[in-house]
C-alpha cells in the first residue's frame, strides 16, 4: 500500500517537472514563479525587519474575501461584503491598465503612458460629467467615450511619433505622463466650482455610483464600472484573437519587417494600436473619476495605477483573461495596505511585493534557465 | 537686478541634482544599457542622505557639520549598490532594460518608505536640523555679475555638479575608458572582437548610473528639502532623462540642458513678477521640460543621436 503510494507520488511530482519544464507553458509558469517569489521576498523582507508576515495573509484574505480571522469564536461577525466591494473598486482600474500596456505589448510597443492616458481619461469623463446636462441614457455613455478619446488621444501622439519618426516610444510615453500630470491640473482648476484641491461632484447623470450595488456591498464604493471592465476585456480578447486587425498587430509585434514585406500597414496599425491601449487607459481614469470618486481630483503626483497596469500586463502573459487574474492580485494588495497599516505593518510592503514580482518577471530568461533544471529525460 | 540673480542662483541650485543624475545616465546608456531607473536610484540616494544626516548632525554639534557631506557618500553608495540589480538582470538576464527599470522606480517608493516606517516610525524620515548650508564666498562675491551668481547666496554642491561635468565629458571622451565605453554602447560585437569585456563595461556604466543617481537624489534632498518624503524627487529623475536626450548625450549638452530645466523650474516661481509671462499658469512651466524633450526627439530623429545599441542586450551570437 505504501510503496504503491509512494510510487503514485513520485508519478505526481514527475508529471509536475514535466509540466513546469516545458518550454510551452513558461507562459503561464514563469508569472507564477514570479509571484511566489515575490510573495517570499516579502515575507523575508517581514522576517529581517521583525514583523509577522503572516499579517499580510490575515490582511489579504479579509481585503479581498472580506474575511476577519481574528473574529472567529468571539462572537463578531466574520464576513463584511464591504471590503469584497473595496476590492473590485480597486481592482477594476488596475485591470484596465493592464490591458492597456498588454495590449500595445501584443504589438510590440511598451506603454508606460498608461499613467497619463488615464489622467485623461478622467479629465475628459470629469469635463462632459460636470459641464453638461444630459439624460442618463446619452450622458454616461458620453462620458464613458470622451474619457476613452481622451485616453487614446493622448496615446495617438506617441504612436505617431514612433510611426512617423521612429522616435522611441518609451520615452515619449514617460514624458506624456507628466505631460498629463500638469495638463490636468491646469484644466481641473479652469472648471467652474473648482477649488485647488478638486472640482465639484460630477451629475448624478453621468456616475456609475450605485445605491443598489453600494447596499449590496455593505456600504462600499463598488459601482456599475465593473460592466465596462467585462465588455473592455471581451474587446481586447475579440481584437487581439478574432480580427484580422489584431492578427496584423500580433504580426507587426513579432516582425515589423516581414509584415510590411507581407503588404500590412506597419506604421498606421502602430498608430492605431497605441489609440487602443491608451483607450483602455482612458477608461480606467474613467472609472476613478466617474465611479470611485465622482469628482476630478488634483494631483500632487502620478498614482501608480497606469505603473501598475506593467505589472498586471507582465503577470497577466499578455493576455485578457491574464489580465483580469493579475489585476485582482495587485487590486487585492492595494486594498489590503489600508488592513495592513491598521496592524501595525507598513503597509509598503504590498509596494515592494508588487515591484519585486515586476523585477522577477524581468528575469524571466534566469526563471526559464532554472526550471529548465528539472527537465525530466525521456526514458526509451 | 538683485531677483533677477537670486533667480540664476536658484537656477543653479535646482539644476544641481538634475546635471548629476543625468551624467549617470549617460555613463550607462553610452555603455548600451537604458536606465530609466534614474528616479528610483535618486529615491534611494535621498532617502539614504536623509536618514545618514538627521542620524550624525547630533555629533557634529559643535564644530562643522559633515553630517550631510557622510550623507552624500552613503546616498551615492546606496544607489550604485541597487543599480547592480538593473546591470545583473540587464546584463547576465537579457531582461528587458525598460521593465527592469520599471520595477526598480517601483521597488524605491515601496522600500524606502517601508524602511522609514521601521527605522522612523512614519512614513518620511525625521526632519534634519541644517543639512546644508547657503554660504556667500567671501572676495569672489565681490566680482561684478559672476560674484553674485556663482558665489552669493549658494549651496557648494552645485560646484561639485559643475567639475562633475568637466569630470565626465573628460573620461569619456579622453581616456582609454572612455573610448571602450562608448565602443560598447555603439557596438558590443565590434568591441568584443577588439578584446572589451562587454559585460564589464555594462556593469560599471550602470553602477556610475547608479552612484550619480544617489548622489543627486541625495543633494537634492538635503537641499531643498527638509526630510524626505516618498515625494521629495517628484520626477526629477525623468527630467534628468529628458536632458540627457535634450542635450544629446554629451556631458556639455547635459549640462545646458539640466540648466535650462532647472531654470523653467525657478520661472514658475517668479512667473508672478515677470509683466511678459506672469499670465502663464505654473503648471505650464512644470510640463516645459517634458514637452520640450518630446519635441527634441522629433528634430533629432532624422540624425542618429544617442548610442546605438542602447536598450538591446548582448547576444554574441547574434550578427
Amino acid at each position: 500500500m505504501l510503496t504503491k503510494l509512494k510510487a503514485g507520488f513520485k508519478e505526481q511530482w514527475r508529471a509536475f517537472k514535466k509540466f513546469i519544464s516545458d518550454e510551452d507553458n513558461s507562459k503561464w509558469v514563469v508569472p507564477i514563479v514570479a509571484v511566489l517569489m515575490g510573495f517570499l521576498l516579502g515575507i523575508f523582507i517581514m522576517l529581517i525587519t521583525g514583523r509577522d508576515p503572516l499579517d499580510i495573509f490575515r490582511a489579504l484574505l479579509r481585503a479581498t474575501a472580506g474575511i476577519d480571522v481574528s473574529f472567529i469564536g468571539t462572537g463578531k461577525k466574520i464576513f463584511n461584503a464591504r471590503y469584497v466591494g473595496e476590492f473590485l473598486v480597486f481592482s477594476m482600474p488596475v485591470i484596465l491598465t493592464g490591458l492597456s500596456v498588454a495590449f500595445a505589448f501584443r504589438t510590440g510597443l511598451f506603454n508606460i503612458g498608461a499613467e497619463g492616458q488615464l489622467m485623461m481619461g478622467s479629465f475628459g469623463a470629469v469635463m462632459i460629467g460636470i459641464l453638461l446636462d444630459l439624460p442618463l441614457i446619452i450622458h454616461l455613455p458620453l462620458v464613458v467615450f470622451t474619457g476613452a478619446l481622451f485616453g487614446g488621444l493622448w496615446g495617438f501622439v506617441p504612436g505617431f511619433l514612433k510611426a512617423k519618426f521612429n522616435v522611441h516610444e518609451v520615452v515619449v510615453t514617460i514624458m506624456m505622463n507628466y505631460a498629463a500630470l500638469f495638463t490636468t491640473n491646469y484644466l481641473y482648476k479652469q472648471l467652474p466650482g473648482s477649488d485647488n484641491i478638486r472640482t465639484v461632484d460630477v451629475a448624478p447623470t453621468a456616475s456609475f455610483a450605485s445605491e443598489f450595488l453600494s447596499d449590496l456591498t455593505n456600504n462600499s464604493r463598488f459601482h456599475w464600472g465593473f460592466i465596462v471592465v467585462i465588455l473592455a476585456v471581451v474587446a481586447f480578447w475579440l481584437i487581439i484573437d478574432k480580427t484580422i486587425f489584431g492578427f496584423e498587430l500580433k504580426s507587426a509585434g513579432f516582425n515589423k519587417h516581414a509584415s510590411k514585406y507581407a503588404g500590412m500597414k506597419v506604421e498606421r496599425n502602430i498608430i492605431l494600436s497605441m489609440v487602443i491601449s491608451g483607450a483602455f487607459a482612458g477608461l480606467a481614469g474613467v472609472l476613478l473619476a466617474v465611479g470611485t470618486f465622482n469628482y476630478g481630483r488634483v494631483l500632487p503626483g502620478a498614482e501608480g495605477i497606469g505603473f501598475d497596469g506593467i505589472a498586471v500586463a507582465l503577470v497577466g502573459g499578455t493576455t485578457a483573461i491574464g489580465s483580469v487574474f493579475a489585476g485582482l492580485l495587485f487590486g487585492g494588495l492595494k486594498a489590503a495596505q489600508p488592513l495592513m497599516q491598521a496592524r501595525g505593518i507598513p503597509r509598503d510592503i504590498a509596494d515592494i511585493i508588487i515591484a519585486s514580482i515586476v523585477l522577477f518577471v524581468a528575469m524571466q530568461t534566469g526563471i526559464k534557465h532554472f526550471l529548465g533544471r528539472f527537465k525530466v529525460k525521456e526514458e526509451e | 537686478m538683485e531677483t533677477l540673480y537670486s533667480m540664476l542662483t536658484l537656477a543653479l541650485i535646482f539644476s544641481t541634482p538634475i546635471i548629476i543624475t543625468s551624467i549617470g545616465g549617460l555613463f550607462s546608456e553610452r555603455s548600451g544599457v537604458v536606465n530609466i531607473a534614474l528616479e528610483g536610484l535618486m529615491m534611494f540616494g535621498a532617502f539614504a542622505g536623509a536618514t545618514v544626516t538627521v542620524m550624525l548632525e547630533p555629533s557634529f554639534a559643535g564644530g562643522f557639520n559633515w553630517a550631510p557631506w557622510i550623507g552624500l557618500v552613503v546616498g551615492s553608495l546606496t544607489g550604485a549598490l541597487v543599480s547592480i540589480i538593473h546591470a545583473y538582470l540587464s546584463v547576465n538576464l537579457n531582461a528587458d532594460q525598460v521593465i527592469s527599470g520599471t520595477g526598480i522606480n517601483l521597488l524605491a517608493a515601496g522600500v524606502t518608505v517601508y524602511l522609514a516606517q521601521i527605522i522612523f516610525g512614519q512614513q518620511r524620515t525625521d526632519t534634519f536640523q541644517r543639512g546644508f548650508i547657503k554660504s556667500t564666498f567671501p572676495g569672489l562675491s565681490e566680482i561684478p555679475f559672476i560674484g553674485d551668481i556663482f558665489f552669493t547666496n549658494i549651496y557648494s554642491t552645485v560646484f561639485v555638479a559643475l567639475i562633475l561635468v568637466v569630470v565626465a565629458w573628460f573620461v569619456i571622451y579622453k581616456t582609454a575608458f572612455g573610448l571602450r565605453l562608448r565602443s560598447t554602447g555603439e557596438n558590443p560585437h565590434a568591441s568584443d572582437s577588439m578584446g572589451i569585456n562587454v559585460a564589464k563595461m555594462r556593469y560599471i556604466g550602470v553602477i556610475l548610473s547608479g552612484a550619480f543617481a544617489g548622489l543627486g537624489g541625495a543633494i537634492m534632498v538635503l537641499t531643498q528639502d527638509t526630510q524626505y518624503t516618498v515625494g521629495s524627487i517628484h520626477g526629477t529623475g525623468f527630467i534628468a532623462l529628458a536632458a540627457l536626450i535634450f542635450g544629446r548625450w554629451k556631458p556639455f549638452g547635459l549640462l545646458f540642458a539640466g540648466l535650462f530645466f532647472g531654470f523653467s523650474q525657478i520661472l514658475s516661481l517668479y512667473s508672478v513678477d515677470i509683466p511678459l509671462i506672469s499670465g502663464l499658469p505654473l503648471e505650464f512651466f512644470n510640463a516645459l521640460p517634458y514637452v520640450l524633450t518630446v519635441v527634441a526627439l522629433v528634430l533629432f530623429s532624422s540624425q542618429a543621436v544617442g548610442p546605438k545599441a542602447a536598450g538591446e542586450p548582448y547576444d554574441k551570437g547574434k550578427r
